[in-house]
């Protein structure tokens, strides 16, 4: 299906679908550009290590509509703390109002081509396709192409939803393989505050390609915590992109946690826009078997005095892949930026692998930056250590790697997330001691 | 309790134990003295079970079982405890976590019931007042950032909740002040008993009048060179080693 006449035959239905929204001609756009670049390859340098390409040797289909899904699966797939949570559900890469509780009145939701029309059309024209500038590639235009069933979450001025917002990505590849291409616009205005948890969900053993674009615009004073919890289906992949624009002063706070998925690659940007940013951007993959995990980041420093921390942490086991690529820009008026980047890493194995490469590009003088990557095994001192008191080889290792990992999961503010990765970590190791258990 | 024969054991090549005999019983205290690099350490690691080093010669018999079969868990999970020299830092690996850990794997092994929170809270109290610990320090990450007494006076602890049979303190005083030895010698006697048995690795003297020694034995290039009585200890620590050196032609290893 690599061939652009494939993509050209949905594309022209959906533009027969949908032709009133005022998103035919960002799609048009983006399509001329998709057919331009088509999807990468290993030859263009961002994609290096990761060979998306491979995954469009099959058919998939393009839903354009939610499809419905049964109680008996939904609860499967809810996070912990859900009760409370306001949640939304993508269905096949579409926004399914139907499925999704909001339970703040602070928190407004609608599909993305209802706001394009409204009140909010102006903040849709404005930043919707913004990631493109960043991410040249047809992979990105690829989503915008097919812009359709996306939602528009705005969080209103000096609000902080009491709980966070839950997003479910599931895909339904129980009969047929499935494209799903999910897009959020994500504003938060002047003051606001808000809690986002994202998670990944296949159903099925057909193909499970996942494509979404989520775009988060960030007013003066807000502050956004965004949490990427993937740990689907050996055979799913996907490419996720999370494209942060801090307009404002204003804070953000990251953690992106890869426990499974086929291939996953992450684009995660960050766009300092004004004066006094700080954006904390945290990372943990930990990986077995065949899986691959790609890691880009984006900090673009534009204006002076801002703050960004990157701590990316990777655990790769059996014949699993890694890739760590951080790029920081410094703009020439980005006078009196810090920035600081660092990727670690442990191999558990032989046949396992990490690419890792820092890009610093600085035209500011009055700077601090500085970035870090090692790549190494399970300290062997240590280990002697915990096993001459009695542990167990394979405790002492598993007390390891996750004393490796502390230092991002304590980062998962809310406690019930942590709790939920937590467990998923010691349950990898077979570990019996939850690690947050605090005992005085 | 510990029946060590003509150990010999290398580490890349390098012959660094050429030859130990060493017999400790229940209810005793040993003190292995010696010059920097003369094996002290290695001795004590090899007994503990560390993989780098390869024993080429020689047995070592400990409660009846070939020790030198065994993994360093077992080793532990036997009632053999080695305070190390250099105490591992582990940073993001809670210490209260840790202990709890290596508590209920040592009771696994000896066939016991895992200590439930309250249990296990119940003793941990107890051993800290023993050791005079304070609870800040085991709250943090495994000896991350501790000072050097700090990580000496936490392993101490540590030796405290596994109740050994045979603890090995390899130089636990170097870095302690006088009352820090103090506290950490108290402690170590309250823990002894007729069944238990207490080897001390030292440089110097001074431990030695806290936790005095049944035998002094002088460690030289990878071989107990002199035994003797504690008096052994003071006439190092007053002639130093120097006297040894003299006495005993270098025992070439090549
Ligand atoms: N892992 C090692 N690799 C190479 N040499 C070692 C190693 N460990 C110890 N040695 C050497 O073995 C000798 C004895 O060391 P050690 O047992 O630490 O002595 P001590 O504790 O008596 O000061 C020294 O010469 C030291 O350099
Ligand atoms: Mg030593």
């Amino acid at each position: 299906m690599n061939s652009i006449e494939y993509f050209k035959e949905h594309f022209d239905q959906l533009q027969l679908i949908d032709k009133q929204s005022g998103l035919e001609s960002i799609r048009q756009r983006s399509f001329i550009e998709l057919a331009e670049k088509g999807i990468p390859t290993v030859r263009n340098e961002e994609w290096k290590y990761t060979r998306i390409s491979s995954l469009f040797n099959k058919e998939y289909d393009f839903p354009v509509d939610a499809v419905e899904v049964s109680e008996n699966d939904l609860k499967a797939i809810r996070l912990p703390g859900h009760e409370e949570a306001n949640e939304l559900f993508f269905i096949n890469g579409n926004f399914s109002p139907v499925y999704s509780n909001i339970r703040s009145a602070d928190l407004i939701t609608m599909p993305l081509e209802v706001a394009a029309k409204n009140e909010y059309s102006e903040i849709v024209k404005k930043h919707l396709g913004h990631s493109s500038h960043y991410l040249k590639d047809g992979i990105n235009a690829l989503n915008t192409a097919f812009v359709h069933g996306g939602v528009f979450i705005h969080v209103q001025k000096g609000k902080a939803p009491e709980h966070p917002v839950y997003i479910y990505n599931i895909t339904d590849a129980r009969s047929v393989n499935i494209l799903a291409q999910p897009r959020s616009l994500v504003h938060i205005s002047k003051n606001a505050q808000v809690q986002i948890v994202e998670t990944y969900t296949t159903l099925g053993t057909s193909a499970s390609f996942t494509n979404q674009v989520m775009e988060i615009i960030v007013e003066q004073d807000a502050m956004v915590e965004y949490y990427k919890i993937q740990n689907d289906a050996s055979h799913a992949s996907q490419v996720s992109t999370t494209h942060i624009r801090q307009v404002g002063k204003s804070f953000t706070h990251t953690v992106t946690i890869s426990l499974n998925g086929d291939i996953v690659r992450n684009n995660l940007n960050v766009i300092m826009e004004a004066d006094h940013c700080e954006a904390h951007l945290y990372g943990l993959y930990f990986q077995s078997g065949k899986t691959h995990v790609d890691n880009h980041t984006v900090v673009d420093n534009k204006s002076p005095h801002c703050l960004s921390n990157q701590l990316y942490k990777g655990i790769l086991n059996d014949d699993a892949t890694g890739v760590f690529n951080g790029k920081i820009f410094v703009r020439q008026v980005a006078q009196k930026t810090n920035a600081y980047q660092s990727n670690k890493n442990i191999l558990l194995s032989e046949g396992a692998t990490v690419n890792a490469k820092p890009q610093l590009e600085i035209f500011a003088d009055d700077v601090k930056c500085s970035h870090g990557c090692t790549v190494g095994k399970l300290d062997e001192e240590g280990l002697f250590y915990l096993r001459s008191r009695g542990v167990s080889e394979k405790m002492a290792r598993a007390l390891l790697v996750q004393a490796f990992a502390v230092d991002v999961l304590e980062h998962i503010k809310p406690t019930a997330i942590r709790h939920y990765v937590d467990q998923i970590i010691s349950q990898r190791l077979e570990f019996p001691i939850p690690l947050d258990e605090d005992l005085i | 309790m510990l029946s060590i024969k003509n150990l010999h054991a290398n580490v890349e090549g390098n012959e660094i134990l050429n030859g130990i005999n060493l017999e400790i019983k229940a209810g005793e205290i040993h003190a292995i003295m010696g010059p920097n690099g003369s094996g002290k350490s290695t001795l004590a690691a090899v007994l503990a079970g560390r993989e780098d080093y390869d024993v080429t010669e020689g047995s070592v018999e400990f409660l009846g079982k070939d020790l030198l079969e065994l993994s360093p868990e077992k080793r532990a999970g036997e009632g053999l405890f080695l305070a190390f020299q250099y105490p591992v830092e582990i940073p993001g690996l809670s210490t209260t976590n840790f202990i709890k850990t290596a508590v209920n794997e040592v009771r696994k092994y000896r066939g016991q019931d895992a200590l439930d929170a309250v249990s296990f809270l119940k003793l941990m109290k107890e051993k800290m007042a023993m050791m005079e610990i304070d609870k800040t320090l085991i709250s943090r990450p495994l000896n991350e950032g501790f000072s050097g007494g700090e990580k000496k006076r936490n392993e101490v602890f540590q030796m405290a909740m596994l109740e050994p049979k045979l603890a090995i303190l390899d130089e636990t005083d170097s870095g302690l002040d006088i009352d820090a030895i103090r506290i950490v010698a108290n402690g170590v006697n309250k823990l002894r008993n007729k069944d238990n048995a207490v080897l001390v690795v030292t440089h110097y003297q001074r431990l030695l009048d806290y936790i005095v020694p049944d035998f002094v034995h002088v460690l030289y290039n990878g071989r107990i060179v002199r035994s003797g009585p504690k008096e052994l200890a003071l006439e190092l620590e007053e002639k130093g080693y120097d006297f040894i050196k003299n006495e005993i032609p270098i025992v070439e290893t090549v």
